[in-house]
């Protein structure tokens, strides 16, 4: 059989070092890309049915459980969405200060995971950082310190790492001291030197040389760096608020997948996440985080999904220094939290977890009883991106053996951190060549 | 000098948000010296390099879903000496066991435009439903320290310290003022299994059951003092350990009432 009609499967089933259960699948008919697949097989959990008939107040608590890996963003999507709702936004204030320093320890814990444990064992040529910790005890141990921090962040204002149980709608249940605070400055200033580190390091490994296109989609905080707030824009001139959002992008629900589809109602597929959030974000970067990135060679722009890890360092100098800042300026709020009394009324909530933008909207009654609720998590909102990023992958290394490509291929994936167990409510990688 | 062979681990997950396993991940300083002391050989969450098995320990996250998780799960079974379920879904079906209380048809039509694509049973169990566990570590999430008391434990051959009394003794010893008591704020503490260090109540709330049932709880008698209505005591019961036997049932005779 001649080159040309040659028909490859390229597959993996269970793919590492990801968030949740997924697969890839990729057909090459001759040196074209006949079809790519990004299975997402996690179970169904139906959380947006069971939510139905719960009070407007559980909502924190119980869609933290979505994602071991970033709760605290739900509970800042949801809790907002209820405030909304009710008609009392918390957009300023020692409450919003403090979720904010909340919401720096996730993303400093979740991109320490990333980049050091998940990302880097691909450019250092190792299946984890177990492996790279074999030679390399060094980077693996100061990636581990730097997550300690963030979960330190966490512990103090949370109660606890994982589904932090001090997040309630309207505020939280009892501040955080000054003093409990001051312990966490000197892990973060040790922590904000590693970032550094970080992303001088990331900036020497060695990237193919990819430009992909997608639309990007980010919160615009008119006070900073999108995390807990803003209106939803992007780079071709979309500028909502989060209550548009229906308006605006639509689900689709596709046979290969149990996380939904998201696409721009007028313009397809979409990027958010790290590479959109600096990209669109660059001149909000606190100047150290910017300065870090310029000496990074990074520019105000960012178009190569390998270089996610570098993002992902700068956001982490970014959050570190942020960090701090809040805990100088820190005044615990007096009350921990404002009332919300429930009324008839729809609420959007739309924040940025680690991995990208997370949209609720909840329908609740006069009781606060919930009558309906919508979650778009990110990776359901960047499957289609990725899948166009793999098709491109695919295409210019057609040459590569089907062991290359593979790894090649998952390599693409794991440059967007998906997370699966948050968008089934994700991955099997085959790559089909015969 | 070839030294005994290492004890094998294996990380397994089924229904979850991933945070159990997670826990792995985020013990920091012991994470490293843990991998000097045990292979860690099957989890895909933190390296894409596996070992055949049978392995020594495995650790299960997540609960039962699908026909394929239940033939995974003997499988899983079949290849480990010891089987310890970690957390909340493996133990006791996870807050995606609200499903057992439902209409499973109507959920994915709720959330899925093209419900036929969805195979998925009617019901979210245990591990312990589908085979037999060793060992169950409780908590939604469970506690990173206790996680690593009962590896230790089961390398060493000896039983795992994990306490079966209530978060009541926990807040004793943590010296945390009774917030039903002083405050009146309804709290499943005297119900609920000790492992997370009480931190609810010490964060100036009521306990709201994630670690599920302790020993002998006395639910009826809570939930007279509890001051809450019986619809209110029903969605108390129903969160992540709804599936527990003595939460399901308190919850049932709620409804019933």
């Amino acid at each position: 059989m001649s080159e040309a009609s040659r028909t490859r499967t390229i597959r993996t089933d269970y793919l590492a070092r990801v968030e949740g259960e997924g697969g890839m699948y990729v057909r090459l008919d001759g040196r074209a890309v006949s079809e790519v697949k990004l299975r997402l097989y996690e179970p169904p959990r139906f959380f947006e049915a069971f939510l139905r008939g719960r009070s407007f107040t559980e909502v924190p608590d119980i869609t933290a459980r979505i994602c071991g890996i970033c709760p605290v963003a739900y509970q800042m999507s949801s809790a907002r969405a209820m405030e909304d709702a009710c008609g009392v936004p918390i957009d300023e204030g020692p409450i919003r200060d403090l979720r904010r320093l909340l919401y720096c320890g996730e993303w400093i814990e979740s991109h320490s995971l990333h980049v050091y444990m998940l990302h880097a064992p691909d450019f250092l040529g190792y299946p984890g950082a177990i492996e790279v910790a074999r030679d390399h005890r060094e980077i693996v141990e100061q990636g581990l310190q730097m997550k300690k921090a963030g979960n330190a962040l966490m512990t103090v204002i949370g109660g606890r790492e994982v589904h932090p149980i001090n997040v309630r709608v309207g505020g939280f249940y009892r501040p955080p001291t000054r003093a409990e605070l001051r312990a966490l400055i000197e892990p973060l200033e040790r922590a904000r030197e590693t970032a550094l580190a970080t992303v001088q390091w990331t900036s020497t490994l060695d990237f193919p040389d990819v430009r992909l296109d997608p639309e990007h989609v980010a919160l615009a905080d008119p006070d900073g760096y999108p995390i807990d707030l803003g209106r939803i824009v992007s780079d071709r001139g979309l500028d909502i608020e989060p209550a548009a959002f229906d308006e605006h992008i639509v689900e689709e629900h596709v046979e290969h997948s149990t996380a939904l589809h998201a696409r721009l109602r007028e313009r397809g597929s979409y990027l958010t996440g790290p590479l959109a959030r600096y990209s669109l974000a660059y001149e909000a970067l606190r100047p150290l985080a910017r300065e870090a990135a310029r000496e990074a060679g990074l520019g105000p722009a960012c178009r190569n999904p390998f270089q996610s890890i570098v993002v992902r360092a700068v956001e982490l100098v970014q959050t570190t220094d942020e960090a701090l800042a809040l805990i100088d300026a820190y005044e615990a709020p007096d009350p921990p939290a404002v009332a919300v009394e429930p009324r008839r009324a729809v609420g959007h909530g739309a924040t940025e977890a680690p991995r990208g933008m997370l949209y609720h909207r909840y329908e609740i009654d006069e009781d606060g009883t919930i009558l309906d609720a919508r979650i778009v998590p990110p990776t359901s909102q960047n499957q289609r991106a990725i899948e166009e990023d793999l098709r491109a992958v695919v295409e210019r290394s057609v040459d590569l053996s089907d062991e290359d490509l593979t790894l090649r291929c998952e390599q693409a994936i794991r440059n967007h951190d998906p997370c699966i167990s948050c968008s089934t409510h994700f991955l099997e990688l085959t790559i089909d060549r015969e | 000098m070839n030294g005994p062979r290492k004890q094998t681990l294996a990380v397994w997950k089924f229904a979850s948000c991933d945070g159990c396993q997670l826990s792995v991940l985020d013990l920091e300083d012991e994470l490293l010296s843990l991998a000097d002391n045990l292979e860690i050989a099957y989890f895909i969450e933190a390296t894409s390099a596996t070992v055949e098995g049978p392995y020594d320990v495995s650790l299960v996250e997540g609960s039962i879903t699908t026909l394929h998780d239940a033939e995974r799960i003997r499988a899983v079974r079949a290849n480990s000496g010891v089987l310890i379920t970690i957390g909340a879904c493996a133990t006791a079906g996870g807050i995606q066991a609200l499903r057992n209380f439902a209409d499973v048809e109507e959920f994915a039509r709720i959330v899925y435009a093209s419900p036929d694509y969805i195979s998925t049973l009617a019901t979210s169990t245990p591990i312990s439903a589908h085979v037999n566990v060793d060992f169950e570590l409780n908590g939604c999430p469970i506690n990173k320290q206790q996680l690593l008391e009962v590896i230790s434990a089961y390398l060493n051959r000896r039983r795992p310290r994990v306490r079966a009394h209530s978060v009541c003794v926990e807040c004793k010893r943590r010296g945390t003022v009774c917030v039903m008591v002083a405050h009146g704020t309804a709290c499943l503490g005297p119900v609920t299994h000790a492992g997370c260090g009480a931190i609810c109540p010490a964060y100036n709330r009521g306990c709201y059951g994630c670690y599920g049932p302790k020993e002998t709880p006395n639910t009826a008698s809570l939930d007279a003092w509890s001051g809450l209505g019986e619809h209110d005591l029903v969605r108390v019961y129903r969160t992540f350990n709804a599936g527990a036997g003595p939460f399901r049932q308190a919850s049932e005779a709620h409804e019933r009432s």
